[in-house]
C-alpha cells in the first residue's frame, strides 16, 4: 500500500487515488503534421523505466485534484510531489525528466510549437 | 547422482526416456541415479541464436528452433533461474476463448500443442482439461459474452453459454443468490481449457531443448545488446560478451528495458499482477472459474491449495511483491461468491511483473534492428499461449518472416492502426 501525501488533503492510502500514467506528455498541437509513426509514438508509447518515473496522480476519492509525482518503480519510494504544469525540482526528478527519450520526439516538438516534423524522424 | 548415460531418446545427449520402467528402476535404486535434466554449460563465444529469457516462452522458442527448424546452436540466457519470473508466478490457466480471429488463431494453436505436449516433451506437464468457466455478473456482461461465444464458435473453438442453474451444477460451491453484490447471471464454459503445472512446462521444454543441443545458461543477465550498422551482433552479459547472429528477446515485464538497450521502444507498460494461494484443503472445485468483473480467477491445485488470481496494481512497478488492496478487493468478492472460502487462510501472496500492451494483445515481431526480435506484451495472460508463442516465434526467428499466425501481432500494427483489442477476453483490466 502506497501512502501518498496529497498536496491539499495530506497523507492518504493509494486506494483513494487514480493513476494518470506518464507526466509531461504533451498533446501535439498540429497532429496532421506528424507521420503515422510519430503519432503512434505519442499515442501508444509510454516511458516505462525501471527506476525513477515522473507520473500523474489524481486524488479521485478526495479533493479530485491532479498533481505530479516522482516515484521509484522498484522500491515504490515517493521522492517528490509537485504541482501540475511545473517541472520537478529534486535531482532525481530533474535527471529523469531530461533523460526521457520523449524530450527528443517530433510529437513533443510539435506540442511546444517548435520545429516542423520530418517524416520518419521520430527518434 | 549425475548419471548422464542411458539410451538416446532425442539422439544427442544421451538422456534416458522417462517412463514407468525408468520410474520402477529408479525406485528400486532408492532414486539415487536419476540423471540431471539438463546440462549447466559455460557460454560459447558465439551462437546462431540467443534467446534472452528462460521462462516458458523463451524455452519453448529454443526448443522449437531446434526441433522444427534444426537450429541447435542456440543459447537461452536467464538472469535468475529457469521459470523464476512469470512462469512461476502465474495462475496456470489455459484457454483459447478470445474474440478476434487473430487471437483465436494463436491461442487455439497453443491449445492444440498443449494437448500433445507431455508426449512430445516426454515430460508430464500435468495438463488438465478441467474446463474454464467465465462468469457474467450483469445482463450487459452476459449479452457481450454471448456475442463472444458466437465469435469463438465460428472459429471452430468449443464454448457454450451456461445458465446460473447449469453453473451451479458445474460448481456446487458457488453462491447463486441473485441479491449478492456480484450475482451470477450466467457465464460461458470452454471444456477444453484447464490448467497445467507451470514449473513442469519450463522444465519439460528445458530438458527437451537441452537434449537437442541447446545451451541453457542460468544466472546470466544481459546488460547490453551489441549492434553493428543496424544489425545485431551479440550481447553483453554478466558472464562476458557472447556473439550471436540473431537475438530473440522473451523477457515479459523487462522487455522494455531490453528493447531500450538496442534503441527500440515498445508500447508496453510493466505492472505487478497479483495472485495468492490458500492453505491446502480437500477437493472442492474441479474446474477453473473466472470473473472479469471482480478480477478473480480460481482453481484448485493438485496439492489442494486454491490458486487465486487478482488484478494488477493500478500503477507501473517493477517491485515483485504482493499488494494488499488488490488482493483484498478480490477476496471480498470471492468469499461472497464462494461462502465456503471464508474460513480459509491465505498461505502466500506474490506479484509478477507483466508487460501490458495498449490493445491487450501480444507483440511477436521483428524490429528495426536486423536480427533482433521481440516476443512480449502478453500482459496478464501469457502462460496459456506458451507452446504456441514459442512455436510461431521460433518460426519468425528462423525465417526472418512472420507466418500467418504471428503476422498480425507485429509492432507495425501500432502505426497502421490494426489493433487487436482483447480487453474483454484478457480477463484483467489493463
Amino acid at each position: 500500500m502506497l501512502m501518498i501525501r496529497c498536496p491539499w488533503c495530506g497523507e492518504r492510502e493509494e486506494t483513494e487515488f487514480h493513476y494518470g500514467g506518464e507526466a509531461h506528455k504533451l498533446r501535439p498541437l498540429n497532429a496532421d503534421a506528424l507521420s503515422d509513426r510519430e503519432w503512434s509514438e505519442y499515442l501508444f508509447l509510454n516511458h516505462n523505466p525501471k527506476g525513477v518515473y515522473l507520473e500523474r496522480w489524481s486524488h479521485a476519492r478526495g479533493c479530485r485534484r491532479w498533481f505530479n509525482m516522482v516515484r521509484d518503480t522498484v522500491t515504490s519510494e515517493i521522492i517528490e510531489i509537485y504541482p501540475m504544469g511545473s517541472l520537478p525540482s529534486s535531482p532525481e526528478g530533474k535527471a529523469a525528466y531530461e533523460s526521457n527519450w520523449r524530450r527528443q520526439t517530433a510529437a513533443e516538438a510539435n506540442a511546444k510549437g517548435e520545429a516542423a516534423s520530418s517524416e520518419g524522424d521520430g527518434a | 547422482m549425475g548419471n548422464d548415460g542411458g539410451t538416446d531418446w532425442l539422439g544427442q545427449s544421451g538422456k534416458t526416456r522417462y517412463s514407468v520402467w525408468s520410474l520402477v528402476r529408479n525406485a528400486l535404486a532408492y532414486h539415487q541415479d536419476w540423471q540431471r535434466a539438463w546440462r549447466a554449460p559455460e557460454p560459447k563465444a558465439e551462437y546462431d541464436v540467443i534467446v534472452v529469457g528462460g521462462g516458458g516462452h523463451g524455452l519453448a522458442t529454443a526448443y522449437y528452433l531446434a526441433s522444427v527448424h534444426g537450429i541447435t546452436n542456440v543459447a537461452v540466457l536467464e538472469k535468475g533461474w529457469l521459470g523464476g519470473g512469470n512462469t512461476g508466478r502465474n495462475t496456470t490457466i489455459i484457454r483459447s476463448n478470445y474474440l478476434w480471429d487473430e487471437s483465436a488463431a494463436i491461442y487455439e494453436h497453443a491449445l492444440k500443442l498443449w494437448e500433445g505436449l507431455s508426449q512430445e516433451l516426454n515430460f508430464n506437464v500435468m495438463f488438465s482439461q478441467r474446463g474454464v468457466l467465465t462468469l457474467a455478473h450483469s445482463e450487459h456482461e452476459l449479452r457481450q459474452m454471448t456475442r463472444r461465444v458466437e465469435a469463438i464458435r465460428l472459429n471452430g473453438i468449443d464454448s457454450e453459454v451456461k445458465t446460473p442453474a447449469q453453473i451451479k451444477e458445474i460448481v456446487p460451491i458457488i453462491n447463486t443468490d441473485p441479491t449478492i453484490r456480484y450475482p451470477v447471471m450466467g457465464g460461458f464454459f470452454q471444456q477444453r481449457g484447464g490448467t497445467a503445472r507451470h514449473d513442469a512446462v519450463a522444465w519439460g521444454y528445458a530438458r527437451a531443448a537441452d537434449a537437442l543441443g541447446v545451451d541453457i545458461i542460468q544466472n546470466c543477465e544481459v546488460t547490453a545488446i551489441h549492434r553493428d550498422g543496424g544489425r545485431v551482433t551479440g550481447v553483453e552479459t554478466t558472464k562476458g560478451t557472447i556473439k550471436a547472429k540473431k537475438v530473440a528477446c522473451v523477457a515479459s515485464g523487462h522487455s522494455g528495458l531490453l528493447a531500450g538497450m538496442a534503441g527500440v521502444r515498445l508500447p508496453v507498460e510493466s505492472r505487478p499482477l497479483q495472485a495468492l494461494v490458500s492453505e491446502p484443503i480437500k477437493p472442492i472445485c474441479d474446474t477453473v472459474i473466472m470473473s472479469n468483473a471482480v478480477h478473480m480467477y480460481v482453481s484448485q491445485s493438485d496439492k489442494g491449495e486454491l490458486v487465486m488470481g487478482a488484478g494488477t496494481d493500478a500503477f507501473n512497478s517493477f517491485g515483485q511483491r504482493g499488494s494488499l488492496p488488490v488482493i483484498e478487493h478480490m477476496l471480498a468478492a470471492a468469499v461472497e461468491l464462494y461462502p465456503i472460502f471464508s474460513r480459509l487462510r491465505v498461505l502466500r501472496t506474490w506479484g509478477g511483473i507483466v508487460d501490458t500492451c495498449p490493445d491487450a494483445s501480444p507483440i511477436i515481431s521483428k524490429t528495426e534492428v536486423d536480427g533482433l526480435y521481440f516476443n512480449c506484451g502478453w500482459g496478464t495472460g501469457g502462460f496459456k499461449a506458451t507452446p504456441g508463442s514459442g512455436h510461431v516465434f521460433a518460426d519468425l526467428v528462423a525465417r526472418d518472416e512472420p507466418n500467418d499466425i504471428a503476422g498480425p501481432f507485429s509492432l507495425k500494427r501500432f502505426e497502421g492502426g490494426y489493433l487487436i483489442d482483447e480487453h474483454g477476453a484478457a480477463g484483467v483490466a489493463h
